[in-house]
């Protein structure tokens, strides 16, 4: 019996339909011809290698290590007697021994020079989560973040979709290593100005993704400086902290702080994750740290959407409280990745290519532009999509992290076996060569 | 200052009601068999504690899904990896699987339309994000569960527009109070997007009925609206009428080429039904692939731990771990209500006849010293100060007539239960005999009158999360 429809269907919501996903962006489609055809030494050394996942898949082994002889932090003991406990734990301000694990794990990162407090920490379902989460607190719809670019293409859709904030960039280019200038910073104030948009904080990530390189002391004075002028807050996003190849090199935001007596700290916010430096993005562990009362308060009663699995706190609890485990790691991973970074920049410089000097992070930010037909994003693209069907190695491209100049590109490198990157070196050379080859050809004729 | 947005300063998150001031009182003298037997009882708390025995001797039989191996392997890089929006497929497929199974298999459900999210809370906001925005309404049968009014509005910005259900037919859902609901939304200029509602109802602890649903599927298509339905406590139904999910009246009606048929999405955790919440396992199922691309997206803001789904999909494909599970876990549940609505009866006090849930609709309208939502505080209060049993009084649920409280059952052991009945039992002896209505001006009184102010003082408060 049909059934007389008196108004139009409704359809999903604006959030729903619009496409602030950003997943129709290269850095999605560059996945999927990974996904299509994807590399495997034996089943197929021809596939595309995947260099656009920023991944720490070189320390497993100390993690497997401390698991098989600690099975009580993933078995609850015999018997299970803290199951239940466990089962049942769901309050929102999180585990006290993991909290305490987390802050302590946060100050051996920074080598001691900055302390943290457990009731400061908030936890989320992952730095994605974190990242939402304060921005829906520091910002209405249609205010704006200030973000330096080139940034995390993902920061399009955590920072805005479901906010309805919007992220105005602040240009940073390689006439000085793309670090942050004052005049930068207020140029792009201006610009939100211009356009009627309130400003409401900087966000910066430290050591930067997709460069590669931890913030000068200076530059962090000056970004510091300018959100108190400003009166704004500032987000630093530190989830590659643990992943600097030299310890002394990295400078956290809580530093700076602790060097005034916390005057002013009460805009100052710290995102901090395990997805990167441990290499446990599955787990999703995020955390909030903040300097702001209220902001603790109210993001801690936001974590409710985005808690983060009571047995994984229990794991990592145990994990990070055993300070033996956490300082050998802290120190083999430093190592690995650095050891890692000069392999590919070693092997880049052999086939001409020069990167960005880097001293952090999972990838490295590779300039290309000598390599453009044209010195567009056009030209940028076409090389990428050389590079994914001609060279079969999936990096991503520059544009995709809003940066202003052609030609640049974020290359992974820790997320492969050194096997697999030597082969992704070879396939380089090879490409380089016969560029060579044609240009010597054509220009002799 | 550095002004915080209006989200963070408005009161949204709802932590001032009542709801969360009576779990303050809790946690500052917190009943203990051994350590304080005159502590506060709490029966606020909607936790499934009736099964962990057979949860826990499943683990000891199955240590390697806890440890990360599976057939003597680890693949603890696997899953730490692992962190793809789409789930991991085993434990989707378990998942769907086990909520058929709850369904008797009259239903089953496609593992691709299923979005995994960090708890119900998180699935019910989420799938309002896809479905509202600002200016928008869901509608909701009251009494509903304290926690929607931040899950379903406070970041999306949508509103709730009440249903109205009473007592004069046991609280069900009418063609009249519907309409109402509607008229009342576009009254205050919301565009009405759906209707959601709880089955099992929460506070309730009832199955919705049949003609009840297929009022719903008719409403839904005459306004050409969406229709929600929370399905968290499904696997706690315990006696007839049985469970009946809105998918089976769907598919009985033969809805599933229909229009409709995309409009109508479910929500559903393992944290009543497996007395889970910790682990933080929610799910949207929805019919229309656009939601389910939305909400999959989503779910990155609030993704479930691959070690979890790991561990889970280990048990929850274990059909003979599933089965025995389920019925045994209803055959407590069943045990449980009984105990607490004959020990209620014996105390005079009757409950809404419930099927199903964690918790008891308890009829204490003859108890109040008058016909309204003051003497219900006042009677509540009365209850956490003087009984010491901390259970939620009807107003927080925005029930429209006073004097109901929702009392959980199956979040203590037996021997606490049978306390609080006696206590309660006490209670309604004194009252009686003190003459409850108007004129109580024993001393006992003096001490009272300070509590109004003291609990009326709404503050910024840090709360253990609501628990349904």
């Amino acid at each position: 019996m049909a059934i007389e429809i008196e108004q139009p269907s409704v359809g999903l919501s604006k959030v729903a339909v619009s496409d602030t996903h950003g997943e129709d962006s290269p850095y999605f489609a560059g996945w999927k011809a990974y996904d299509e055809n994807p590399y495997d030494e034996l089943n197929n050394p021809s596939g595309v290698i995947q260099m656009g996942l920023a991944e720490n898949q070189v320390s497993f082994d100390l993690l497997e290590a401390f698991l098989e002889t600690h099975s009580e932090a993933s078995s609850w003991g015999k018997g299970a007697p803290g199951f239940r406990e466990n089962a049942l734990f769901q309050d929102y301000h999180g585990l006290l021994s993991f909290r305490k694990a987390m802050a302590s794990f946060m100050e051996q990162i920074r080598g001691g020079r900055a302390k943290f407090d457990p009731e400061r920490v908030v936890l989320t379902a992952g730095a994605t989560a974190a990242n939402e989460l304060l921005t829906f607190i520091l910002a209405d719809p249609g205010d704006a973040l200030l973000v330096p670019t080139p940034y995390y293409p993902g920061f399009d859709r955590d920072l805005r979709w479901r906010t309805g904030v919007k992220i105005v960039p602040i240009h940073c280019d390689s006439s000085n290593n793309f670090q942050i200038t004052p005049q930068a910073l207020e140029a792009a104030y201006s610009e939100a100005e211009a356009m009627n948009i309130k400003v409401r904080g900087v966000l910066i990530t430290n050591p930067s993704n997709p460069l590669g390189v931890t913030i000068q002391r200076s530059v962090l004075e000056e970004i510091f400086d300018f959100v108190t002028r400003k009166n704004i807050h500032l987000v630093s996003d530190e989830i590659y902290s643990g992943s600097v190849f030299s310890s002394s090199e990295f400078i956290s935001i809580a530093e700076i702080l602790e060097a005034r007596q916390y005057k002013n700290s009460e805009r100052v916010h710290i995102v901090y994750s395990l997805s990167k430096d441990l290499g446990l993005p599955g787990f999703r562990v995020g955390t909030i740290y903040s300097y702001n009362d209220k902001v603790v308060t109210t993001a801690r009663r936001m974590s409710s959407f985005t808690l983060i699995s009571s047995q994984t706190q229990y794991l990592l609890a145990s994990m990070l409280s055993n300070k033996e485990f956490t300082e050998n790691y802290i120190k083999t991973n430093r190592e690995r990745l650095r050891k890692r970074y000069n392999m590919i920049i070693e092997g880049l410089r052999s086939a001409g290519i020069e990167c960005l000097k880097g001293n952090a992070g999972l990838f490295c930010w590779m300039n290309l532009s000598p390599l453009l037909e044209k010195p567009t994003r056009e030209g940028e693209l076409t090389l990428w999509n050389s590079m994914l069907h001609e060279v079969k190695l999936n990096i991503s491209p520059g544009s995709s992290c809003h940066c202003s100049e052609p030609g640049w590109f974020r290359v992974c490198f820790a997320n492969m076996s050194e096997q697999t990157l030597e082969v992704a070196l070879k396939r380089i050379h090879t490409f380089m060569e016969k560029r060579e080859r044609v240009r010597n050809l054509i220009s002799s004729q | 200052m550095r002004h915080l947005s209006t989200k963070a300063t408005c009161n949204s998150h709802g932590q001032d009601s009542s709801y969360f001031l009576g779990w303050e009182e809790y946690e500052k003298n917190p009943y203990d068999e051994v350590q304080n037997p005159k502590g506060i009882i709490q029966m606020g708390l909607a936790e499934n504690q009736l099964s962990f025995d057979l949860l826990e001797s499943w683990l000891e039989k199955n240590p390697e899904p806890a440890g990360f191996k599976r057939d003597g392997k680890s693949i603890f890089r696997e899953l730490a990896l692992f962190q793809d929006y789409h789930g991991l497929p085993a434990f989707k497929k378990a998942l769907v699987e086990f909520m058929a199974e709850i369904r008797g298999n009259r239903v089953s459900f496609d593992p691709n339309h299923m979005v995994l999210t960090a708890g119900a809370t998180s699935a019910n906001e989420t799938l309002m994000f896809c479905l509202a925005g600002p200016g928008d309404a869901f509608l909701l049968p009251t009494p509903y569960y304290p926690g929607f009014d931040r899950d379903l509005k406070w970041r999306t910005e949508a509103e709730i527009v009440p249903i109205h259900c009473t007592s004069s037919n046991d609280f069900q859902i009418t063609e009249t109070a519907l309409e109402a609901a509607y008229h009342e939304a576009q009254h205050r200029n919301l565009r009405v997007k759906g209707v959601l509602v709880t089955n099992p109802s929460n506070p309730l602890g009832t199955t919705l009925s049949r003609s009840e649903l297929n009022l719903l599927i008719n409403f839904i298509t005459t306004k050409g609206i969406h229709l929600i339905s929370d399905e968290i406590y499904s696997g706690t139904v315990f006696s007839s009428p049985g469970f009946v999910s809105v998918m089976e009246v769907l598919k009985d009606r033969n809805c599933d080429k229909t229009e409709v048929w995309d409009r109508v999405h479910i929500v559903y955790s393992l944290s009543k039904d497996l007395g889970l919440p910790g682990f933080r396992v929610g799910a949207i199922y929805s019919n229309d692939v656009m939601v389910v691309a939305a909400a999959t997206k989503m779910s990155s803001f609030g993704l479930v731990s691959s070690q979890t789904q790991y561990l889970l999909s280990a048990l929850l494909s274990d059909k003979k771990f599933t089965k025995n599970y389920i019925s045994e876990n209803q055959k407590r549940l069943k045990k449980r209500q009984n105990m607490l609505v004959m020990g209620l009866k014996r105390a005079g006090i009757s409950c809404l006849k419930s099927n199903a849930g964690l918790f008891c609709w308890v009829n204490m309208r003859h108890l109040l010293r008058s016909d309204t939502f003051e003497a219900e505080m006042e009677l509540w209060k009365k209850i956490v100060y003087d009984v010491r049993l901390n259970i939620s009084p009807g107003s927080s649920c925005h029930c429209t007539e006073p004097g109901w409280f929702r009392v959980c059952f199956a979040n203590m052991t037996e021997e606490t239960l049978d306390l609080a009945i006696q206590r309660l039992k006490n209670f309604v002896v004194e009252h009686t005999a003190n003459g409850h209505s108007k004129s109580n001006n024993s001393s006992k009184n003096s001490k009272r009158k300070l509590l109004p102010k003291w609990v009326l003082r709404l503050r910024d408060r840090d709360h253990k999360p609501d628990e349904r």
